[in-house]
């Protein structure tokens, strides 16, 4: 990996890493005295970790001068090992606080690091940023290129996305085990996380920008579209809801600069569109790349395909409100929201059905092939999530759905059968040619990944369907007296059976992805005959239409 | 259609500046009248601030990530009323930062929990749920009474809400350190221009029942006990509705 740089570009990542480490140390001085103090030292011991190999390898042959034309897989390959990493970590922690809820007592009882207000955080990131991220990175480095038919622009500058947005979700998730949280859903890392996330995501923005110039098809693929859009809005939402006052620059600690109902505003507008740039946007780019790659059949409408794009670009980012019916935002933001989340459903099924109609001609395949199945489920769930979503952003509804476990059953509709589904079609898709393989380690396993995965995710959603409606019901029941009829505490008694449900469903998910895990695991090991990197888009070659 | 956008889409530059136009629009027209709009926040004169040990108490609150399980915002519909009490207004989270409204009860509401349980209760409760609720699935926080809370640094604390615009005086934010210990310690002669600072209606109490020390535990109950307790806007809006 090192031998693929020059000694100048070995050396240019080594200044990079230095000052990196500098900044570190110079953060766990200021902040010795507090919690920011450990965080500086994860920042100098990462950072000395990844220049350990760079040190070893500086004096290695330099690579030979056809560089340029190859496209540039080895960040790709970390990045698909980190992605199943952080699947693993992240899906363990998930099924751990699933238990917690069911048997509070199961772990670790009085150890402030093991309670479930700080692991419930280290499972969301876990999966949203590390499993997700690192998904989106990996595949938008490879589709970028292929379709482009050009190599990234950089040799360093990958690495340093790829790496610097894993130390963002190290600083992360050991912050919530430590107690440094903004409490900010799904923006939980405190103010120096999110500047070093800003540097990494421009960096991220700025190669991706400088490849496509390089592009040797005029047009730019509907894939990078998604990809764009999900880096740039990423970006503005992250600023934006990021913005805080940190109490000292000696202190983990910092105060959003919005209170009360702003916030709640800016928050739920970050929140939801991190939902339709990260988990939507993002992960509509790989389905329009590999569904139609796998399945050897073009993308079915063009048309379509432009409409359902900007329909969510313009539509999502109204819809955050929904979040806050029946609160103190001012009503008339609360209509608004909820107007643009039923409009929502059209771009939405634009692009769910796009995806199946692609599929024509090519359903024996997916009968077949538990990889291109793993995809077609994927675009099931996506219909059916975006569905659910429009309905439950409907005031009238949202008056039952709201607070109770159905929004946990309808995020992981769409975590688990849409994010998660597509990943891993997309990576059993590119990891055989990726290391040069004829084809997976075992295709069997995949078939026992895909049944794992879709049964966890099955018993899941109907066990959080089941209890969100008996809770929202049980709620608002009132006897003839006029009076409520069960305290709340009969709500939670009711519930037990149903988070005992959801642990199975999510422990089989879970050992779904760690099956998986196993079988990339064994063919990179390369068990399998190896071949050249045929099938694959050579650069500089004309594309076939759907490529 | 189709044609124009082949055009654009050969442009990545231009590509990146229709996204950036098309995603602004929504937030620019929710978001920013929230700032500018009178209404949008009522006007009240009873609202206090949080005192020291309150927001110590608050920070804890966020750090152990309650508001995963538990709302402070109760809507306003019948059955939420009636369960919880009058619903909430916005000048009651004006010098939140941030929210903690929530978005899952796992829990009950706490937007007025202050008051309605025994500051004994809540210690108990705290340490371990299913002593005083057996059938509870909460985890226990024993490490509250055990942390000795960090005073050293509430100064920056409040100055830093000062620079957002919450009405902290200079005065407030000196004394801060000394006015979160004498918050706890009622027979200390610092309390006296604590209550001065923050008004006669501040809890002065010791919150977890030990006398020596001043623990994360005082903290969190002092701030749970205030909940719903800043300014009495909501009940005086709902006898209002009554009458």
């Amino acid at each position: 990996m090192i031998a693929q740089l020059t000694r100048n570009e070995r050396h240019n990542a080594l200044i990079i890493l230095g000052v990196v480490g500098l900044a570190g140390a110079a953060l766990g001085l200021a902040g010795r005295n507090d919690l920011l103090g450990y965080h500086g030292l994860l920042i100098v011991l990462f950072s000395a970790m990844v220049a350990l190999p760079v040190i070893r390898a500086l004096d290695a042959p330099e690579p030979t001068l056809d560089r340029e034309d190859e496209y540039y897989d080895d960040p790709i390959r970390v990045g698909v090992i980190l992605t199943m990493i952080w699947a693993v970590f992240g899906m363990f922690v998930g099924v751990w606080v699933a238990a917690l809820l069911a048997w509070p007592e199961l772990t670790f009882t009085d150890q402030a690091w093991a309670s479930f207000g700080r692991l419930r955080p280290a499972h969301t990131t876990g999966v949203i940023f590390g499993f997700g991220g690192n998904a989106l990175i990996a595949t938008s480095f490879h589709v970028l290129q292929r379709t482009s038919r050009a190599r990234l622009a950089g040799q360093v500058t990958p690495w340093f996305v790829l790496i610097g947005y894993n130390l963002f979700c190290l600083l992360a998730v050991t912050g919530y085990f430590l107690g440094i949280t903004q409490s900010k859903e799904y923006a939980e890392p405190e103010w120096y996380a999110d500047l070093w996330l800003v540097i990494v995501w421009v960096t991220y923005f700025v190669l991706y920008l400088r490849t496509l110039a390089r592009r040797k098809e005029p047009h730019i693929y509907v894939a990078n579209w998604y990809f764009l859009a999900f880096i740039v809005v990423v970006a503005i939402l992250h600023i934006v809801n990021g913005l805080a006052v940190p109490i000292s620059w000696g202190s983990a600690k910092s105060y959003t600069i919005y209170s009360g109902v702003q916030d709640a505003m800016t928050q739920w507008w970050y929140g939801h569109n991190a939902v339709a740039f990260f988990l939507t946007a993002g992960f509509l780019g790989m389905l329009y790349y590999y569904l139609p790659k796998r399945a050897e059949r073009p993308i079915f409408s063009y048309r379509l395909s432009i409409i359902s794009f900007w329909g969510i670009t313009f539509m999502y980012m109204w819809a955050g409100s929904h979040h806050l019916h029946y609160t103190a935002l001012p009503h008339w933001v609360q209509t608004l929201g909820m107007t643009f989340s039923v409009m929502l459903l059209v771009p939405s099924w634009a692009s769910a059905g796009n995806a199946l109609l692609t599929l024509n001609g090519a359903w024996h395949k997916v009968r077949d092939d538990a990889t291109l199945r793993f995809m077609m489920i994927a675009a099931v769930f996506y219909g059916i999530t975006t569905f659910e979503g429009s309905f439950l952003a409907i005031r009238a509804v949202n008056s039952l759905s709201h607070y109770t476990d159905w929004t946990i059953g309808h995020v992981h509709a769409g975590a688990l059968g849409w994010v998660a589904m597509i990943t891993f079609g997309s990576i059993y898709t590119f990891v055989p040619s990726l290391w040069g393989r004829e084809r997976m380690y075992s295709n069997t396993l995949v078939e026992v990944h895909f049944w794992c995965a879709l049964i966890g995710t099955l018993i899941y959603v109907f066990a959080m369907w089941n209890s969100g409606i008996i809770q929202g019901l049980m709620w608002r029941t009132y006897n003839d007296s006029g009076t409520l009829t069960y305290s709340f505490l009969e709500s939670l008694v009711a519930m037990h059976p149903y988070y005992i449900a959801r642990t199975l469903g999510g422990l089989l998910f879970f050992i779904g992805a760690v099956v998986g895990t196993y079988n990339i695991y064994m063919t990179i090991r390369g068990t399998t005959a190896p071949r050249a990197a045929a099938g694959d888009v050579p650069v500089g070659r004309p594309l076939a239409p759907g490529e | 259609m189709p044609e124009f956008h082949r055009k654009l889409e050969r442009s990545s530059i231009g590509f990146v500046l229709a996204i950036v136009g098309v995603a602004s629009i929504g937030g620019l027209v929710e978001i920013a009248p929230l700032f500018t709009i009178d209404e949008t926040v009522e006007t009240v004169e009873d609202m206090r601030v949080y005192t020291p040990l309150e927001l110590a108490g608050r920070n804890i609150y966020v750090r152990e990530g309650c508001y995963a399980c538990h709302s402070q915002m109760i809507r306003t519909l019948r059955d939420e009323v009636e369960r919880y009490g009058p619903y909430s207004l916005a000048v009651e989270s004006q010098y939140d930062y941030p929210m903690l409204w929530g978005s899952k009860r796992t829990g009950p509401d706490l937007a007025r929990v202050g008051g309605k349980y025994s500051d004994e209760w809540h210690v108990a409760h705290l340490i371990n749920p299913r002593d005083v609720v057996p059938e509870s699935n909460m985890p226990g926080y024993g490490w509250l009474a055990r942390n000795q809370l960090r005073t050293d640094d509430l100064s920056h604390h409040l100055a830093a809400m000062q620079t957002l615009g919450v009405p902290y005086t200079d005065e407030m934010v000196a004394n801060a350190p000394r006015d979160a210990f004498a918050q706890a310690f009622p027979d200390s002669a610092m309390a006296d221009a604590m209550v001065e600072r923050y008004g006669a209606a501040t809890n002065v109490r010791a919150f977890a029942g030990d006398r020596n020390t001043l623990t994360e535990m005082d903290a969190l109950v002092a701030y749970l006990q205030i909940l719903g307790r800043l300014t009495d806007a909501a009940h005086e809006q709902a006898s209002a509705e009554v009458e």
